[in-house]
């Protein structure tokens, strides 16, 4: 089956992107694929590249980013641009549009719009809520 | 369908609203905090009836980690991710009470 | 594209948090997509469509004018929990009176707030391909 995923909350606060993952990874396991992984809320939190736990916890960031379907190709991990920008979360191409230096989204999550959540919703045969 | 319930009902309504609302052939996961709702609590008579129906799953990682997993009401199925993802394929749409 | 039934469940009241605001935004964009879209307003969701919000006093932006244009971009069937209003001392009259206007019928002018029981809601809800909460 293809499966997508919304992440509505973000990592270490709330057990909902530990959840997600672990379902995520479960339904890999099992031979179903995860169309796309759409971070929303403070979801988008979890696609900080700038994130650094312990040495003894989990990496809830780099869990995501190594996550591959089972014919190794990569999740689509999308960010939601709007609720992004509002939580200070960019990408080059966002921080060059808004004038602000630097920029922390993840190389293996991309920035777009609410659409993407929709169209997951559409092309899926599930679409699973993970939040508070 | 599939109900997922992440609270517990001492903490917030959504496990009440949720038995409230669905059809007679939906069944509820309860995931995170919503497994407390699993155990023989004075609040686990909220799902006692949709258990004996064999409706009531909760998530083995949750309930272990709470230290509770000795603790689960009778007839409430005991699932892990495996089984998490096996209920989602099974029974249509899912519905997150969040 | 293939048609899908959609329905946005909200219950979490404004302001508090984020939630109602950013699940109004979804909304908006699905309307685009041509899906069939619902949506439930359950619990302290109800409050998201009660009229004569202001919000002066706590400097954040008013956004519940935005429910009242939904029914421009055909996104006509808000559902509401009668249990719910029934248990915060809300009736249908303290709702905004959202209305469409119906191409169908010589544009004339319907409402799209439908207070509605559990049983009815959940007989909707069965209905749905997509479920999204917030």
């Amino acid at each position: 089956m293809k499966i997508s995923i919304q992440v509505n909350e973000g990592p270490y606060q709330h057990q909902s992107a530990d959840t997600a993952y672990q379902f995520a990874k479960a339904a890999i396991e099992k031979g179903h694929e995860i169309f796309r992984v759409f971070f929303y809320h403070d979801g988008v939190n979890n696609a900080s590249r700038f994130t650094v736990p312990p040495q003894d916890d989990r990496n809830v960031v780099n869990n995501w980013a190594d996550l591959k379907n089972a014919d190794g190709s990569d999740i689509d991990r999308v960010v939601c641009v709007a609720a992004a920008l509002r939580r200070g979360m960019l990408d080059e191409s966002e921080a060059g549009k808004n004038s602000v230096e630097g920029n922390n989204i993840h190389p293996a999550f991309r920035i777009s719009g609410l659409g993407q959540l929709i169209e997951a919703g559409i092309q899926s045969d599930r679409l699973v809520v993970f939040g508070d | 369908m599939l109900h997922t319930v992440n609270k517990s009902s001492f903490e917030r309504n959504s496990l009440q609203s949720c038995v409230n609302i669905i059809d007679d052939s939906s069944v509820i996961l309860l995931i995170e905090d919503g497994v407390i709702s699993a155990t023989n609590n004075t609040q686990s008579s909220i799902v006692s009836d949709l258990a004996s129906q064999g409706r009531v799953y909760a998530l083995q990682g949750d309930l272990e980690a709470r230290g509770i997993s000795s603790k689960v009401a009778d007839n409430i199925k005991v699932v892990d991710y495996a089984g998490f993802v096996d209920l989602v394929v099974e029974h249509g749409t899912p519905v997150s009470w969040v | 594209m293939s048609t899908k039934k959609f329905m946005y469940l909200n219950r979490k009241a404004p302001y508090g948090t984020v939630y109602a605001l950013e699940s109004l935004e979804v909304v908006l964009i699905a309307a685009a997509f041509e899906q069939d879209v619902s949506l439930a307003f359950i619990d302290d969701g109800v409050y998201q469509i009660v009229d004569g919000q202001k919000t002066d006093g706590i400097g954040m932006k008013n956004f519940s004018s935005t429910y009242r244009a939904l029914g421009d971009y055909d996104i006509n069937k808000l559902y509401v929990s009668k249990e719910s209003l029934d248990e915060r001392g809300l009736s249908e009259d303290d709702l905004m009176p959202l209305v469409y206007e119906d191409e169908d019928d010589d544009w004339a002018e319907k409402p799209s707030v439908f207070v509605v029981s559990n049983a009815e809601l959940s007989k909707i809800m069965s209905d749905q391909d997509v479920c999204l909460s917030f």
